[in-house]
């Protein structure tokens, strides 16, 4: 939390005077109960109607002047607060964007999403409670007791005992709910997880006829949830009137012990009023804080989530990279002995992989789930640095560039075809920032997707919904391989994506590409044997290694691996074709 | 569906607790009643100790002792009453999500295609327990809030007429404050709700998709605009934030006021001799906490109409019709002898869009049947119309000789063996999986269906083997393996007809080579439908349906059909467009 708290900076004096205007307000509370002892004690028993009056503007004034103070408190910790999870939330969005590959495959960009929105809210909520309350509430409780104090010492020792009682009754009864509370949260995850099952596996359940069981199970797993709740119900409904028994003990003491007190004229009837009132107020702090230290709880669970966010360093830069000058005549992409493991594995991706791919070649890569070829390609834009051997970009060392120039140089089509929220007009342009309405016509037509673009009623400003749900998986596909295309790069890589195009526009758009793309390296990472069957290179990859590189022809009587996919896709005449 | 209807519906759920709930209010009325009290026993304490030498030990003795008892009392009363609160609000959710499942498995097919799992689970799971959270801890607040009020007022009223008047006249000031300030913060408080919203859709897709955003050098852009909406909800947020907080000293402020007028005009009946310290002190006790219940009722009112609307959702689902149940005295296939004839059926998910018309098709015992065409022409439909997870619109189905509609669904499912391409796994063991239809097969079973099943090689490799228990999202193993746990799910059961979805995208090609074995082998012999993306499986199949747009536009053999030169023939050839 403490690392934190530097994004409270600039906030320093509301920080400060927040909890200051809530003690102040406080204090006039704490008044309250004196004046109210004056009236009985001095106005009542003298029968002096001018002091009552007196009393009664004090109490007035000192309810206004707490108002202000309070009001002046909250607007402080509002902007302290919101404040501090602005420049949190900032920071943390730029954070993330500096970070490879490999802190994103570690951490996983759900769990980041879920940080830098609810947990910044819930650190949020901490900070504004915490400049409310943590001050107030036990600056009551102190400055109670030692109001009793100041009013008889004898009978304030009733306080030391009451408070410290029922502070250790809320710490037990909490301390015993919250692994309840916890299982609580377990059962209900098994209710959410049967829940879900059953709805996606409808269609299975019913072939196998498996309604009944699946009603018994989910009774069962339904009804140990109820009585888990119902085992912390039973402790936590103690809570309360514990709490109310030991605060009315300890009035019935104060009036017991406050009578003898009074019986000596030590103190007055108005004072055991005053002493009776600064328990009651008591309990309503203890119980606040209580709640406070809940949320605070919380909050400091976030704030370490955020915190390692915060402590990943990104493994690879682009610091001291100058723009780079291709070397004539070089491959556009070589890779020289390439060896990739991913960070916490033992085996290796990728291993020793040597191949060249000229300017204008198209090179298919082929082989089955988790053999590399995502890895492969990933390589190309330095997405991670390789572990063994080189990557060489038009002769030059991957590493050598600026990130902008050779992402610049690669058109990336990735697995799933992801689209943002706005018009495609707006999504063709992350390719390039400044395209033209030619160049974006242009790259829809290479892609197969000007048919069905141009026959929205919105054309290029239709909008897509969050994640492209209103467009059909084929479509989706085409568009972002439209927006790779965009910026023309040099190297355009298709990982995988059109896999749900039918296999004519499949064809279609692999001519397109070849055709109207002048110079341009393709890469085709595909598991259909006839979406590469044509490219001038084939490299084969199982299991992370290079099995064969070459034509089709060439692979069918050098490479088994090859033979084998092939074949179990097409038939022999097919596959001789 | 009106409010009262579901408050009607809400009760009908309530009513086997009627004893405990009529137990909860009579505890309750005590409870408040006996709080209430307190105060009045210690205000004659007080007037017991008046000054130096002027105290009734003798009538102070006996008031603490009733006020010890009191509290206690109370105190008991109140853990009941919450205990009682608890245990029925639990109970109910048991019981409304108990059924809510049960109607999970008997809502048409039809109904879980059209709506996200995670609709249906926000309401099995969420709804349910806001929905009693809100309203049985709503409706005891409620309660005691309400006596509460009443009663403070009868006793106020018990000490002094006039001083409780002057309460009861200030009181509208209190609820003005609250109101005023709830309607305004309701306002920034949307506003803020829909920054936020903006705020996380953007985090979605920009932080989710960060890979992408880096494959396309967006950085600095997506910074720029995320520090937009990120400045914008900060303003917004600051105002919903303090407007929020202001209700809580507002109020007091104005309570402060309530026991000021109260301090006065019961200090001046005081000195008339119109009633004793004591009461003043009850008095102002009551002053104090007189205004809390409204400001709860107020909390409460808005808890109440939300739990009202996720019972309506709840109710909304539950109310959806459930499937027809089978005809009476329905036919119980026992053994299919794997005959199937389809007899002219016609059938669309939504009469505006028809889809399947006029289908016939005649099929053999053993015979395999290859479904093929482009995506959306009515492949899976067709498996939907076989297993009865709908029911045609037009014509009949015939299995074994009998419509299928005069036979018990689980019957008929049970003589169909299905793999699909989602590969669906229930999270347990491996085993478990495996005797999902045949929940008492012994292992020996078991494991001869995964060796049929080519499965038994990796099971074996697993660290615990058939008692590795399969993660909810089935990390643990790949996409193929899975696919060999669903057939040898099938295997198991020996059904006599088969309905298979061949996978579009392969898996690794090991895998791929035994899934293809073991489908050969479940094959054999059995009457098979199969919607066939691989060439082989269609060049083997004695049938060939090829679909279009609902039709079966042409059916044979592969020859015979590319013999015709016709649709079939063209998409044949298509797989080996030159680029």
């Amino acid at each position: 939390m403490k690392k934190l708290l530097r994004y409270l900076k600039g906030y320093g004096k509301e920080t400060v005077l927040a909890p200051l205007f809530k003690m102040l307000e406080a204090t006039f509370e704490l008044i309250v109960p004196l004046v109210v002892a004056g009236i009985v004690d001095v106005g009542i028993q003298n029968r002096d109607q001018a002091y009552i009056w007196r009393m009664c503007v004090v109490m007035v004034l000192l309810g206004v002047i707490g108002l202000v103070c309070s009001l002046t408190a909250q607007y402080f910790s509002a902007k302290a607060a919101m404040g501090f999870s602005t420049a949190l939330r900032r920071d943390m969005f730029a954070h993330i964007s500096t970070l490879s590959y490999r802190e994103l495959d570690t951490l996983g960009t759900p769990t980041l999403v879920t940080r830098i929105t609810s947990d910044i809210n819930q650190a949020q909520t901490g900070v504004n409670l915490v400049l409310r309350l943590f001050l107030r509430s036990p600056f009551i409780v102190v400055g109670a007791v030692v109001m009793a104090f100041t009013i008889n010492v004898r009978v304030a020792v009733i306080f030391l005992i009451a408070v410290p009682l029922i502070s250790l009754v809320i710490y037990l009864i909490m301390k015993l709910t919250v692994p309840i509370y916890r299982k609580v949260q377990t059962s209900l995850d098994k209710i959410s997880l049967m829940t879900r099952e059953n709805h996606v596996g409808a269609r299975v359940v019913r072939a196998f006829g498996r309604q009944a069981e699946e009603n018994q199970e989910f009774g069962e797993v339904n009804d140990k949830y109820t009585k888990i709740q119902v085992a912390a119900g039973k402790i936590s409904a103690l809570l309360n009137p514990a709490t109310y028994v030991i605060m009315n003990l300890g009035i019935v003491a104060i009036l017991w012990y406050g009578s003898q007190e009074v019986y000596h004229g030590v103190i007055t009837q108005g004072e055991v009023v005053a002493l009776v009132n600064y328990m009651s107020q008591i309990l309503l702090a203890l119980l606040a804080l209580a709640n406070l230290i809940v949320a605070v709880t919380k909050a400091a669970a976030s704030a370490i989530r955020l915190n390692e966010v915060f402590d990943t360093r990104p493994s690879l830069t682009d610091e001291g990279a100058v723009p780079q000058k291709e070397r004539q005549g070089a491959p556009r992409v070589e890779f020289k002995d390439v060896t990739f493991t991913y960070a916490g594995s033992q085996e290796p991706a990728l291993s020793h992989i040597t191949f060249e791919a000229m300017a204008g070649e198209t090179i298919g890569i082929i082989g089955g789930t988790g053999c590399g070829k995502s890895t492969l390609v990933n390589l190309i834009p330095r997405f991670y640095d390789v572990t063994g051997g080189e990557v060489l970009i038009d002769g030059v060392a991957a590493q050598s560039y600026p990130f902008g120039q050779i992402r610049g140089k690669v058109g990336m089509v990735p697995q799933h075809a992801v689209l943002f929220k706005g018009t495609i007009r707006d999504n063709m342009k992350w390719g390039k920032e400044d395209a033209s309405e030619e160049e974006i016509i242009r790259a829809l037509t290479i892609a197969q997707a000007i048919d069905f673009v141009e026959g929205k009623p919105e054309k290029l400003d239709t909008i897509i919904s969050q994640g492209g749900s209103n467009l059909s998986g084929g479509q989706r596909q085409r568009l972002t391989i439209a927006r790779a295309l965009v910026g023309m790069p040099e190297i355009l890589i298709m990982d995988d994506s059109a896999s749900a195009l039918d296999f004519a526009t499949d064809a279609a758009l692999r001519h397109a590409v070849k055709e109207q793309t002048d110079g341009m390296t393709v890469f085709i990472v595909s598991q259909r044997a006839a979406s590469i069957k044509q490219a001038d290179k084939i490299l084969v990859l199982d299991d992370g290694e290079l099995k064969g590189v070459g034509t089709h022809k060439e692979l069918l009587e050098t490479c088994e691996v090859y033979r084998e996919i092939c074949l179990s896709q097409l038939s022999e005449q097919e596959v001789n074709r | 569906m009106k409010n009262k209807d579901t408050m009607k519906r809400v009760l009908k759920y309530i009513r086997p607790y009627k004893m405990q709930i009529i137990s909860m209010l009579i505890l309750a009325v005590i409870t408040v009643a006996f709080t209430l009290y307190t105060p009045i026993l210690i205000g004659k304490g007080v007037d017991t100790i008046i000054g130096p030498g002027e105290v009734w030990t003798e009538t102070l003795c006996k008031v603490l002792m009733q006020l010890i008892v009191v509290v206690l009392l109370t105190a008991v009363a109140q853990w009941l009453m919450n205990l009682l609160t608890n245990k029925v609000t639990y109970k109910v959710v048991q019981d409304i999500r108990g059924q809510a499942f049960k109607h999970l498995q008997e809502v048409p097919v039809a109904y879980i295609d059209a709506n996200q799992p995670g609709d249906i689970l926000s309401r099995i799971v969420t709804d349910v327990s806001q929905f009693s959270d809100g309203l049985l801890m709503g409706f005891t607040q409620l309660f005691t809030g309400v006596i509460t009020i009443f009663g403070t007022i009868g006793f106020m009223m018990s000490i002094s007429v006039k001083i409780s008047l002057l309460v009861i006249v200030l009181t509208p000031v209190s609820l003005f404050v609250a109101s005023f300030i709830a309607s305004r913060t309701f306002r920034m408080f949307q506003e803020q709700s829909e920054k936020r919203a903006e705020m996380t859709s953007l985090v979605e897709e920009l932080v989710g998709n960060q890979k992408i955003v880096q494959a396309f050098s967006y950085e600095e852009r997506a910074k720029e605009r995320f520090g937009e909406v990120n400045e914008e909800l900060r303003v917004c947020g600051i105002k919903a934030l303090f407007f929020s907080s202001i209700t809580n000293p507002s109020t007091r402020f104005v309570n402060g006021l309530v026991y000021t007028g109260v301090g006065i005009l019961g200090a001046f009946t005081v000195i008339g001799g119109g009633m004793s310290v004591g009461q003043l002190t009850s008095f102002l006790n009551y002053a104090n906490q007189y205004t809390k219940p409204f400001n709860e009722i107020s909390g409460v009112v808005t808890e109440l109409e939300n739990a009202l609307a996720c019972a309506k959702r709840i109710f909304d689902f539950m109310d959806t019709p459930a499937i027809e149940p089978d005809v009476p005295g329905a036919f119980v296939l026992e053994k299919a002898d794997g005959s199937l004839s389809v007899e002219d059926i016609s059938f669309s998910y939504r009469p505006e869009v028809p889809l399947l018309h006029d289908i016939s098709i005649r099929v053999k015992p053993g015979q395999r049947i290859a479904i093929v065409g482009p995506t959306g022409c009515g492949k899976t439909t067709m498996i939907n119309l076989l297993m009865r997870f709908y029911d045609v619109q037009k014509g009949q189905i015939i299995v074994s000789g009998h419509p299928i509609r005069e036979m018990t669904r689980d019957s008929l499912r049970r003589n169909f063996g299905m793999v699909l391409q989602e590969t669906w796994l229930k999270a347990g063991t491996i085993r478990e999986n495996i005797a999902y239809g045949k929940p008492d097969a012994s292992l020996e079973e078991i494991v001869e269906a995964a060796k049929q099943a080519h499965a038994h090689s990796f099971i074996k490799r697993m660290p615990k083997g058939y008692d590795t228990v399969i993660a909810e999202d089935g990390g643990n193993i790949s996409q193929g393996q899975k696919q060999l746990l669903c057939i040898a799910r099938v295997m198991l059961m020996k059904p006599t007809m088969l309905i298979l979805d061949e996978a579009t995208s392969s898996i690794d090609t090991r895998t791929e080579v035994k899934v293809q074995k073991a489908f050969a082998e479940l094959m054999e012999g059995r009457t098979s439908f199969i919607v066939a993306h691989r060439l082989s499986t269609i060049q083997e199949a004695d049938l060939i349906l090829v679909m279009k747009d609902g039709n079966i536009i042409e059916q044979g053999k592969h020859e015979e059909l590319l013999a015709q030169g016709g649709f079939y023939a063209n998409l044949y050839e298509s797989q080996f467009a030159v680029s």
